[in-house]
């Protein structure tokens, strides 16, 4: 079968996001003062065959681990597992 | 002394170190390609500044896993000298030779002349410089901001392994001193076995007076002590 699977990478909590506190200055100055905070990352989108849904979500996390984020930096989620 | 110079696609930095290795120090160099899998002899591997794979994804992020980074690995396990320089430290960090990781400057791209203190002579690449020397030289970086936990950062101190910091006219290492946000005005480091070096600035763009200036020879004369002691 064939998946689509959506990845989120994100800055983690608590390490400077430069691109994210500009974003946020950016649409503070546009009159958007109800923002709290922005953060800038990843969206990433896996085509890959797999077993079953389970399995491809599986793999794209070993490859998360391994390629897609910085373990010391980013956190990653997967955002969606779509079979097509 | 035998240095490889790893070319990876989007390297920009390899001429410059072959001509601090071979011009300037009159030693052995050889050019060696991303995809080989040999180090053809070499002592010491230098990982050189540019853009490795267009720095898509995380600067070195798809580099770490060119062919050739195993044998690099397996020659730094050994005891090897491997010297990553902007985005060979990127490299290395990324292929865990080096503990941390480069973020994106806290202020954007910076490219301008730094002044770097030495903190430590017992690696390869301080070898021949006096502790506290302060070194003018460029960076040029994007992401070069030195980031890990408070806690790693602190056993990091602890073991010594801080070997280079960003400091000011006064050699005190402010914020102001500081171009891209790195934790501790950090702008160099080793590993724990002390024979895998990190730098975001360019010592290799800094051998000789025409360049602006000649402060990086010693760095890369530290390299022949250390291949010779």
């Amino acid at each position: 079968m064939t998946f689509r699977v959506a990845v989120h990478v994100l800055p983690r909590r608590g390490i400077l996001d430069p691109q994210g506190k500009a974003v946020c200055g950016a649409l503070h100055s546009l009159g958007f003062a109800q923002v709290a905070d922005v953060h800038v990352g990843r969206h990433i989108v896996i085509e890959t065959t797999a077993e079953s849904a389970a399995a491809a979500s599986a793999s794209v996390t070993a490859m998360c681990h391994k390629l897609l984020a910085n373990p010391v930096t980013e956190d990653f989620s997967i955002a969606s597992v779509e079979s097509t | 002394m035998k240095v490889g110079i790893v070319q990876f696609p989007g390297s920009n930095c390899d001429e410059d170190a072959w001509f601090a290795v071979v011009d300037q120090l009159h030693e052995q160099a050889v050019m060696l390609w991303h995809k080989d899998h040999d180090l053809q002899g070499a002592d010491v591997i230098v990982l050189p500044g540019g853009f490795s794979h267009g720095d898509y994804l995380r600067a070195g992020a798809i580099a770490r896993f060119s062919p050739i980074m195993q044998q690099v690995a397996a020659h730094a396990e050994r005891g090897g000298v491997v010297i990553g320089i902007c985005n060979g430290f990127q490299i290395a960090c990324e292929a865990q030779l080096l503990p941390g990781a480069l973020l994106r400057n806290n202020v954007g791209y910076r490219s301008l002349s730094v002044t770097i203190r030495v903190e430590r002579t017992d690696s390869p690449m301080t070898a021949a410089a006096p502790i506290g020397a302060c070194l003018t030289m460029p960076i040029a970086h994007g992401e070069g901001r030195f980031t890990m936990s408070e806690a790693e950062l602190d056993r990091l101190e602890g073991d010594g392994q801080v070997l280079f910091r960003y400091v000011n006219a006064d050699g005190q290492p402010t914020p102001d001193a500081n171009p891209n946000g790195s934790m501790r005005n950090i702008a160099g480091i080793c590993n724990a076995g002390r024979n895998v070096v990190g730098l975001m600035p360019h010592p290799e763009r800094a051998m000789e007076p025409l360049l602006g200036s000649s402060d990086g020879r010693v760095l890369f004369e530290s390299l022949l002590v250390a291949a010779n002691a």
